[in-house]
């Protein structure tokens, strides 16, 4: 167990050590979830009161497109050279590098969102934290089942003929529930709406994750076994 | 290979009576009229294309743990007819919702979670059409086959709870089947079975053929 825990600690030190040195990931990342918040602002009449209920989705989409190109970047990153294939090849438990992965990610992407977030709410003049501070837990929760089956994933699809093209058409569609829960819980946030409302969202966020994370926990050295 | 022409054969006869049940036994439906009969072939594909992709599931657990090819042609044959079925079920909903709700969609639990489903699974034969290696092929879209599969019902529940937030604007019609309607439904749902594992015999047996031949071919002729 010790030994498990600090190998997906040596991954992500590893990871955030190349970050600081390249900030290739995290920029990228947070230019493109910018300009999705701004572009997006183009469906609005300018200060229409009706964008309330909708700009949850907004925020939801800017994290998970922005995110997409991240791990893609991410992983791209981790084949050249064939870092991977070596990583795997070492004598450590293969799905302790795995989660490695999936925890670098994840504080990438909540990087970003640290920066996003505040613009956000900037430029469309809501508080997201105005009933409670239940927005933080939905980011995190929502963050880290995209992260989990994302690094999933954008392991999958570098290894294809089309690369990166192929996470979005496999990710996007697994993850309905996150997006569908996110945007639930950000619309009754957003509107000051009764916070207990949004509990059974995040309970399936919460099975979302902890059913994912223990169905990869159990199948990842198969997958990845020569 | 008996058994496979006795398949065929009984896949046929099924068929015919499918069809001789929907279009003559069956009554025309008093209120749908004969745009109900689209439902015998519309519930049948529903079931083959869930049951399909069941299939693709439990075999892929079985390319993963015990790294043989044949579940892979079963589990990429399988996906395969699958979403054919689930094509069906996509095109033949909207041909009987328009006459009968008003609108070719709407975003009912079943549907958009059989519309996600197809997505899914056109993933995964993408997936597979990009991937050269055999064992990774095999091994990846294993992964996918078992991660989609588990996804669908916690889709299926997100959406079912996002509508009954809003209201449901659409009251669902069904319920009270006559007898003879629920007869012939069985009769096709089970000739659809029939062609379900008739075309999986096929095409698994076809994928075997074409994995030993391009064995043979990569060692020059040399078996």
């Amino acid at each position: 167990m010790k030994n498990y825990l600090t190998t997906v600690f040596n991954i992500v030190e590893k990871d955030l050590l190349l970050e600081l040195k390249s900030k290739e990931v995290v920029v990228s990342m947070l230019l493109f979830s910018l300009l999705v918040v701004i572009v997006f602002s183009f469906i609005f009449e300018p200060g229409a009161a009706y964008k309330d209920n909708l700009v949850g989705g907004i925020l939801w989409m800017a994290i998970i497109f922005s995110g997409v190109l991240g791990l893609n970047k991410s992983m791209l990153n981790e084949i050249t050279g064939g870092n991977l294939n070596a990583l795997l090849l070492a004598p450590v438990d293969r799905s302790a590098v795995f989660f490695g992965k999936v925890f670098s990610n994840f504080l990438f992407l909540i990087i970003m969102e640290i920066i996003t977030v505040p613009i956000f709410m900037v430029f469309y003049n809501i508080n997201i934290f105005a009933n409670s501070f239940m927005s933080i837990v939905v980011l995190a929760l929502g963050t880290y089942g995209f992260a989990v089956l994302g690094t999933l994933f954008s392991l999958i699809s570098v290894k294809t003929k089309t690369r990166e093209i192929m996470l979005p058409l496999l990710l996007l569609p697994l993850m309905i529930p996150i997006i569908l829960a996110g945007i639930q819980c950000m619309n009754i946030y957003i509107l000051g709406e009764d916070v207990t409302e949004s509990y059974k969202w995040l309970k399936l966020i919460g099975a979302f994750d902890v059913i994912f994370t223990a169905v990869i926990y159990a199948i990842f050295d198969y997958i990845v076994e020569e | 290979m008996k058994l496979s022409a006795l398949i065929d054969v009984l896949t046929f006869l099924a068929v015919a009576l499918g069809l001789y049940f929907a279009f003559i036994y069956a009554p025309v439906e008093n209120v749908m009229g004969p745009v109900q009969k689209i439902f015998y072939f519309h519930v049948a594909s529903a079931w083959i294309s869930f049951f399909a992709f069941f299939v693709t599931f439990i075999c892929s657990f079985f390319v993963l743990f015990t790294n043989k090819y044949i579940f892979d042609d079963v589990a990429s044959g399988s996906a395969e007819i699958g979403i054919i079925f689930c094509t069906i079920v996509l095109i033949t909903g909207p041909i009987w919702a328009k006459p009968i709700w008003g609108t070719w969609w709407t975003w009912d639990p079943r549907l958009t979670t059989t519309l996600i489903l197809w997505f899914i699974y056109v993933g995964y034969l993408m997936l597979r059409k990009f991937l050269d290696e055999e064992d990774k092929r095999a091994k990846f879209s294993a992964a996918l086959g078992i991660i989609g599969f588990i996804d669908v019902p916690i889709v299926f529940f997100s959406i079912r709870w996002w509508r009954t937030i809003h209201p449901n604007v659409l009251q669902k019609g069904g319920g009270g089947l006559a007898p003879e309607m629920l007869t012939a439904l069985f009769v096709s749902i089970f000739a659809f079975t029939l062609l379900y594992v008739m075309m999986l015999v096929k095409t698994s047996a076809i994928k075997h053929m074409f994995r030993r031949y391009e064995k043979i071919a990569s060692n020059k002729g040399e078996i």
